[in-house]
């Protein structure tokens, strides 16, 4: 029964780390651009719903919808002052700022709430249902696998039915093209930093559920390690986060519960790096032909 | 003819940044021995050499080679704690702190090179942001490993194991202990000693980017396709800036650690290579003069800042933002460009007139 209750942990870490990717991998497909300031989207909008719920006693939801509303317009808000100045320049200049942003959402957030852990108070109660003879699953683990499910097929038919779904899978492919065609590039980019920003809060939310302590750094790990799912699945394709952040999470639950709690991180990249080198463009990428 | 030209002032400017960097010393030196300079900037004089030594040698792999990197602190790492750990090898056999010092740095930068052999490997198959993060996950399981490295020495021989401390005699003492990192260290480093490494580094990479090596190796970066059609071996030029690169990372990290008495495995985090990244980028891409710079100010300001404690990291990250964004827009660019071109003709025009 352990194996099956690590298996069920493991989906549920890994759901929260499919969320995340869903961030990297919408912006990167689109935008071209590593945006490490992903991860401190997710501790603003913990903090966000942590001072909602636990100081001024709101309804869960409401902490919800307040930090996802926050965020989003926190990433509308990055990408116009830092990123939109530099769609031109080279990504490493991108990459540089993105950095420089993650660093100032630290601090701020330091400055602001201090670097006191603050315990935050779990969204949907602290109970679980006994499965089976051994086998104990808390709420948090199945509301996180179910939203991961939901907003995977959200995002599905989103990208694939809506009209701005299309202007980005455009957008994506040769923004050129897609602004020739009329759609607004900018808009969309801002729209798609707003979803992924929005998916970082609830992120957010189940991760500090799961893990209640949160400090101005909560974000900066499973940030990596999403940016990791990300790639690992293939940057730029959505089921490839979905696919890249569960394995993860599988392994590194795996990897904590029969090997070492310390060497788990290096399992976990371990792995990556084996993946990259059998499949280099992660496991579902495509495969980009060069051209001379 | 041309050619030649240009190499001159190529030279040339080699030559005034390795006469500046040894005018600063020079100027350090009196300053420290005539007692002016503060504490707080004498203890940062070896850290500065050795981020400077980290900066250049980055800016190998990513200004000249082209490929990002993101785990430079890896081979930092390797070369600190390899290097420390030879290091207290030789401090039973010899008294010379320089020579253990030296001894030291050189197998602490073969090591690192052999981390960098090691990960160049797979980089071959990778481009782009695929490569920068295998490079980062490297760096992490390097931390990882450090994390949980034990190594002691005592008159029964060495012993090493890893998760659990293993047991050793009371004559002994542990080299390596886990997340500890290293304690009880003895510091060796000596700022003229981390200034000739450097030194030496920026020599090597100076004729190495002025060789025929060096031009194959830009080569690559400017177009691998090319460059690869005219006969240029991309897996050889790949393994070897890595593992220079790696190789002087190793060194400077061995300086670093032997300047303190306790260092940790974290130290060398993924922020570290960040931040050594951050100095690359500021200072120029390719551009070896600027990485010094921007290593030595970078190094100095959050330490000169210290009154400001609780808003010193937010004062960087915006000081970050804004210059990439002054140096990266167009529209900045251009303005401040025009600024700058208006102000030469105005002085033209007073020259002619």
């Amino acid at each position: 029964m352990d194996f099956l209750s690590n298996v069920i942990n493991g989906i549920s870490l890994g759901s929260i780390y499919a969320i995340i990717a869903l961030g990297y991998t919408m912006v990167y497909g689109i935008a071209k651009m590593l945006n490490f300031a992903h991860g401190d989207v997710i501790m603003v909008g913990a903090y966000v719903c942590f001072f909602m719920t636990s100081r001024y006693n709101m309804p869960a939801i409401v902490g919800i919808l307040l930090s996802m509303f926050v965020c989003t317009v926190l990433g509308i808000m990055i990408e116009r002052l830092a990123y939109k100045p530099l769609r031109q320049a080279t990504s490493l200049a991108v990459l540089i700022t993105a950095i420089g942003m993650s660093y100032f959402l630290q601090n701020a957030a330091q400055l602001l709430w201090t670097s006191n852990p603050k315990v935050f108070k779990s969204v949907v109660g602290d109970g679980g249902i006994q499965l089976t003879e051994g086998l104990y699953v808390s709420y948090v683990t199945l509301v996180t696998i179910a939203a991961c499910v939901i907003i995977m097929i959200a995002l599905t038919v989103f990208t694939g039915k809506t009209k701005m779904g299309k202007a980005m899978r455009a957008c994506s492919e040769d923004k050129g093209a897609a602004q020739l065609m009329g759609i607004n590039v900018n808009t969309t980019i801002s729209i798609t930093f707003a979803i992924g920003s929005a998916l970082a809060a609830i992120a957010g939310v189940l991760l500090c559920s799961a893990y209640p302590n949160l400090v101005p750094t909560t974000g900066s790990m499973p940030g990596i390690k999403a940016f990791t799912a990300a790639v690992f699945g293939g940057i730029g394709s959505i089921p490839g986060a979905l696919i890249g952040g569960v394995l993860l999470g599988i392994i590194e639950i795996f990897a904590k519960a029969y090997i070492s709690t310390e060497i788990s991180d290096a399992i976990v990249f371990g792995v990556l790096i084996v993946v990259l080198l059998v499949k280099p463009t992660g496991l579902l990428g495509k495969k980009i032909s060069e051209k001379v | 003819m041309k050619g030649k030209k240009t190499l001159n002032k190529t030279s040339k400017n080699n030559f005034i940044t390795m006469g500046g960097l040894l005018l600063v010393y020079v100027i350090v030196l009196i300053l420290k021995e005539g007692g002016i300079t503060t504490n707080l900037i004498n203890g940062q004089l070896v850290p500065i050499c050795a981020y400077m030594i980290m900066a250049i040698s980055l800016n190998l792999t990513v200004g000249i080679l082209g490929e990002l990197s993101l785990g430079h602190a890896g081979f930092m790492s390797v070369g600190a704690f390899g290097g420390v750990f030879i290091g207290s090898l030789m401090q039973q056999v010899s008294d010379s702190k320089t020579l253990c010092l030296l001894v030291a740095v050189i197998a602490g930068g073969l090591m690192a090179a052999l981390a960098g052999l090691l990960i160049g490997i797979p980089v071959l198959r990778l481009r782009g942001d695929y490569l920068a993060i295998v490079t980062l996950a490297f760096g992490q399981i390097i931390k990882s490993i450090v994390n949980i490295l034990y190594i002691g020495l005592d008159s029964e021989g060495l012993h090493v194991a890893f998760i659990n401390k293993p047991e050793i005699l009371d004559d002994g003492k542990m080299i390596i202990s886990g997340s500890m990192g290293v304690v009880g260290n003895r510091k060796l480093s000596t700022f003229t000693f981390a200034f000739i490494v450097l030194m030496l580094c920026l020599i090597v990479i100076y004729n190495l980017i002025q060789s025929r090596t060096g031009r194959a190796i830009m080569a690559l970066r400017d177009n691998r396709i090319a460059a690869e059609s005219v006969g240029i071996n991309v897996t050889k030029y790949k393994l070897l800036v890595f593992s220079i690169s790696a190789a002087m990372a190793g060194m400077a990290g061995t300086i670093f650690a032997f300047n303190y008495s306790t260092v940790s495995p974290t130290k060398f985090d993924f922020n570290t290579s960040i931040l050594v990244l951050v100095f690359v980028v500021l200072g120029g891409l390719g551009s070896m003069r600027g990485s010094l710079i921007a290593a030595a100010l970078l190094t100095l300001l959050p330490e000169l800042l210290r009154e400001f404690s609780d808003y010193r990291m937010l004062v960087y990250a915006i000081v970050l933002i804004l210059v990439m964004l002054g140096t990266n827009n167009p529209k900045i660019r251009d303005f401040f460009a025009k600024m700058f071109a208006r102000k030469k003709t105005a002085k033209e025009e007073n020259a002619n007139g």
